[in-house]
């Protein structure tokens, strides 16, 4: 396969030709905020918009997790307008989230956490309302417990279940401020088809989807996995 | 694609045409009257199928025989049920705000007598010597049909009408053509896309020729879901094969075998007359294999969408085609080249659509003749709100809004004033008085801040809170949004909150920045074309009312008097009648009391704002009046 060369941050990095910008920095050690995507998704879902660059020729940023690299691309992570797109969208996303993280079994594995860390905002916003949905806690499941009140509706443990598992437990109901990520007709994860595998567990970036035997071995595959998916 | 056998095209048609017009020569010069009634929703709403009704029922009643025909939409929405009398020795007569009583003496006294009953006439269809015709109206001047020809002229359920009218020839033009010229003709109409965005159609049709991959598809979007937009489902319900013919062409012209008309499923008239037209075509052997003759195969489907505002968005109605959630999809690659099911993929609102025929034959000059010089051709509004003549309106791009409104609308009801117009939907905005002279075409309404969307005008007047508008639209868009994207979910429900605390009374007077940024990025941020756009009509009205807002936040004081939490209702005591006792019995929540003097007093503690009391009130007193702040209301003694 071809390679390009390009500029990320004022490194000159190579990746495959058709990749992504956001694959290309982060296989080249330059993190960009990311919480929707995975690599195996051949179409980006795009929807966490977290992940703002700014490219050289580009009078707006544009998320790196759909721009394709070029070959000669000057990328900046760190431009202004990118960053405060990408502000806001983590602040509007904390603004909606309990961010109870002393309660959290998720905490330090949270890239909510990490993310916030990344780009210098603090987990309290401050310049949103407090707009939470109260929503019941799933935790029918032998295998894991799920908030929906703590999901950012990253979409990754649907893509898992659905396309990359073939099961299909998961998926995306109701529109606007309702939308959720729940089971066929709503009903408990424990009465669906779910083969309690764990791996939405394991895609979970938040503490939306946590396993019930925290000291288990599945819980530290977890945090490994996130590790190696997201700052690889 | 190419057509093998050009004579075999001509011949075909030409018996199927020779049918129709002989078939509308009878009904024209049979020798009796012709009485046509408007029948698409408008028409409906205002009960036409009860004039309608008791039209056949008093022909009975007479053993008159004259043929009644339900037409469509004439577009003077503001003056249904209409009627449209023919009567030998008569210009076509049109009667407005009809009912079954006015219908009835229609029938004794103008089809059976000889007097044309001229108190209920709306106008003459034709110059004439006896009553006034829709020609000699001001806005006669203003307007140009060219889509909206056959509306309200022709049985939209009759395929031989629009035959007899010159339907379907330019199909037979077209299928005589090379594709490529039917394109060359399209892009140099300079036809721009009357869905919202206003792309170039002849560029659009001419990537997706030349896109890699079979079958290609025609998708015709008919999903029309700004409140208040009703263009799309008027030209369906009126005159449907007009968008059956240019999807076919377009078909013919991009290569494309099969078409779907997507249609939301809350238009059951014109899912219904859809329907109708595409089995007439098929039956006329107009759509099917081998069109006419020639080598050229075309189907087309309908199908009905579940009405979401966001399956308009193109990769949602495709998603939403295909059986999947109708959430919008990552463009590149674009529809044109993988859209449906990932093939080639021709998408167009369904007034570009009913364009193409004329483009195609009265040629791209004629269309380019008229219109501004990036917007060609005319645009059709669907006029609402607070205008004298709510209604469909075509006019050549370039025409001004006050054109528009004062002219052609008659000027706003009540002898209120003007005060805003909101054009585009809730992906436009609100403009003011000033922006009134502005030619309308795509790029000047996007430079004003708002957008030409798909044709929805509203107008407002001065009883409208324009912070309330703002309001009301971005409630739609976060209903609407599909959720997906962080900004649209989450950033427009942000908006929302501030907008309604602001509307009470609980605003600040930062939230002013914070409605701004966060607007800003909203539109930066956003996936697709619902969020980007979302935050106009916050923008809009922020940028031309701000005074309204510092009104609601400085003073709590609501200047339309609409905001509900702001004003009170109260009763002048030098104008109330003592002997007068009208409001107390209207007020469901007991409120209104009679004082010492028989004055009457609002409780406001007590009082839900409700409104009864103004309305009860009798005009020659005209007692009760709605103050803001509600601390205007003068203590009790
Ligand atoms: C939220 C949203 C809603 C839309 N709704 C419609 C619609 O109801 N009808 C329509 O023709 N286009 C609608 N569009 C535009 C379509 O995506 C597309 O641009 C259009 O159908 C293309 O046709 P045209 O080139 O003939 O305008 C919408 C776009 C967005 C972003
Ligand atoms: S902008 Fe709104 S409608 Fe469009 S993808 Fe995002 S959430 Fe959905
Ligand atoms: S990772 Fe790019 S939008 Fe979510």
């Amino acid at each position: 396969m071809k390679t390009v060369s390009l500029t990320i941050d004022g490194k000159r990095v190579k990746a495959h030709e058709g990749e992504k910008v956001l694959w290309a920095a982060l296989d080249n050690g330059i993190y960009v905020p990311n919480l929707c995507t995975l690599r195996d998704n051949s179409e980006p879902s795009a929807a966490c918009r977290l992940c703002f660059v700014e490219v050289e020729g580009k009078k707006q940023p544009v998320p790196a997790c759909t721009e394709t690299i070029e070959q000669g691309m000057v990328v900046n992570t760190k431009g202004p307008g990118a960053l405060r797109l990408a502000r806001t969208a983590l602040e509007l996303l904390l603004a909606s989230h309990p961010v109870d993280c002393a309660h959290c079994p998720s905490s330090g594995s949270c890239e909510l956490q990490k993310i916030a860390a990344h780009l210098g905002v603090k987990l309290k916003t401050r310049r949103f309302r407090k707009l939470l949905r109260e929503l019941l806690v799933d935790s029918s499941s032998p295998v894991f417990i799920y908030d929906p009140n703590k999901c950012v509706l990253c979409g990754r443990c649907v893509w898992v279940c659905r396309e990359r598992l073939g099961i299909g437990v998961l998926g995306f109901a109701h529109r606007g401020f309702e939308r959720v990520v729940t089971t066929f007709g709503d009903g408990p994860i424990a009465e669906s088809k779910c083969r309690d595998c764990g791996e939405c567990v394991v895609a979970c970036p938040t503490g939306a989807l946590t396993f019930k035997d925290k000291q288990g071995t599945v819980k530290s595959a977890h945090k490994e996995r996130v590790e190696t998916e997201t700052t690889q | 694609m190419k057509i093998t056998d050009l004579q075999s095209v001509l011949p075909a048609f030409q018996g199927i045409k020779s049918r129709a017009e002989s078939q509308w020569r009878e009904l024209r010069d049979g020798g009796k009257p012709v009485i046509m009634v408007g029948a698409a929703t408008c028409g409906r709403a205002a009960g036409a199928l009860e004039v309608l009704r008791a039209i056949k029922d008093e022909l009975k009643k007479q053993r008159l025989d004259c043929p009644v025909v339900e037409v469509g939409c004439m577009g003077h929405c503001y003056a249904e049920p209409i009627v449209t009398i023919s009567k030998p020795g008569y210009p076509p007569i049109c009667y407005g705000y009809v009912n079954p009583v006015i219908a009835e003496r229609l029938i004794s006294e103008f089809i059976l007598g000889d007097d044309p009953c001229l108190e209920f006439v709306l106008g003459a269809l034709e110059e004439n010597d006896l009553v006034p015709s829709f020609s000699d109206f001001p806005r006669a001047k203003f307007e140009k049909k060219v889509i909206l020809k056959n509306c309200g002229h022709i049985d939209p359920e009759q395929v031989e009408h629009y035959i007899a009218n010159g339907g379907y020839a330019a199909l037979v033009k077209a299928l005589q053509m090379q594709p490529e010229e039917i394109i060359d003709e399209v892009k140099s109409s300079g036809l721009r896309g009357r869905g919202g965005a206003g792309f170039p159609t002849g560029q659009k049709w001419e990537i997706c020729r030349n896109a890699g991959g079979r079958p290609k598809y025609i998708i015709c979007n008919g999903d029309e879901g700004d409140p208040g937009a009703f263009m799309d489902r008027a030209i369906l319900e009126s005159d449907p094969h007009s968008v059956l013919e240019g999807m076919i062409i377009a078909g013919y012209a991009i290569g494309a075998r099969y078409g779907y008309i997507y249609v939301r499923a809350e238009y059951p008239l014109a899912v219904h007359r859809a329907r109708l037209a595409l089995r007439q075509a098929k039956k006329l052997n107009l759509l099917g294999k081998n069109i006419l003759g020639s080598d050229f195969s075309f189907d087309i489907k309908l199908f009905q969408g579940s009405g979401a505002f966001v399956c308009g968005e193109e990769t949602a109605l495709i998603a939403s085609l295909e059986g999947e959630p109708g959430i919008p999809h990552y463009r590149p690659p674009y529809p044109a080249t993988n859209g449906l099911y990932g093939k080639p993929t021709l998408i167009n609102n369904v007034k570009t659509l009913s364009s193409i025929r004329y483009i195609i034959q009265k040629g791209a000059e004629w269309f380019a003749s008229v219109g501004t010089e990036r917007s060609k051709g005319t645009a059709v509004f669907a006029l609402a709100g607070k205008v004298v003549n709510t209604g469909l309106v075509e006019v050549p791009m370039g025409t001004t809004l006050r054109q528009v409104i004062f002219d052609v609308g008659s000027g706003i009801q009540g002898g209120k004033r003007f005060k805003a117009v909101q054009i585009g939907g809730p992906s436009g905005g609100c403009l003011p008085e000033s922006a009134l002279d502005l030619p309308i075409d795509f790029d000047s309404l996007t430079d004003a801040g708002a957008m030409m969307g798909s044709g929805g005008m509203i107008v407002l007047d001065e009883d409208d809170c324009m912070v309330e508008i703002a309001r009301y639209f971005l409630e739609f868009t976060q209903r609407e949004s599909c959720g997906k994207c962080t900004f649209c979910r989450l950033g427009t429900k942000q908006m929302l909150e501030v907008l309604d605390e602001i509307t009470k009374g609980k605003g600040k007077i930062e939230d002013l920045d914070m409605l701004s940024w966060l607007a800003e990025d909203i539109k930066a941020g956003s996936f697709c074309g619902l969020g980007k756009t979302a935050p106009n009509p916050v923008l809009s009205t922020m940028s031309y009312f701000r005074d309204e807002y510092e009104a609601h936040i400085k003073e709590g004081r609501c200047p339309a008097l609409m905001c509900r939490e702001l004003i009170a209702y109260y009763i002048i005591p030098e104008k109330c009648e003592r002997s007068c006792d009208a409001c107390v019995g209207t007020c469901t929540v007991e409120a209104i009391s009679a004082n010492k003097k028989r004055i009457k007093v609002i409780d406001q503690e007590k009082c839900v704002k409700c409104g009864t009391c103004l309305d009860a009130c009798p005009p020659q007193y005209n007692a009760v009046v709605k103050l803001s702040p509600p601390s205007q209301v003068p203590a009790s003694k």
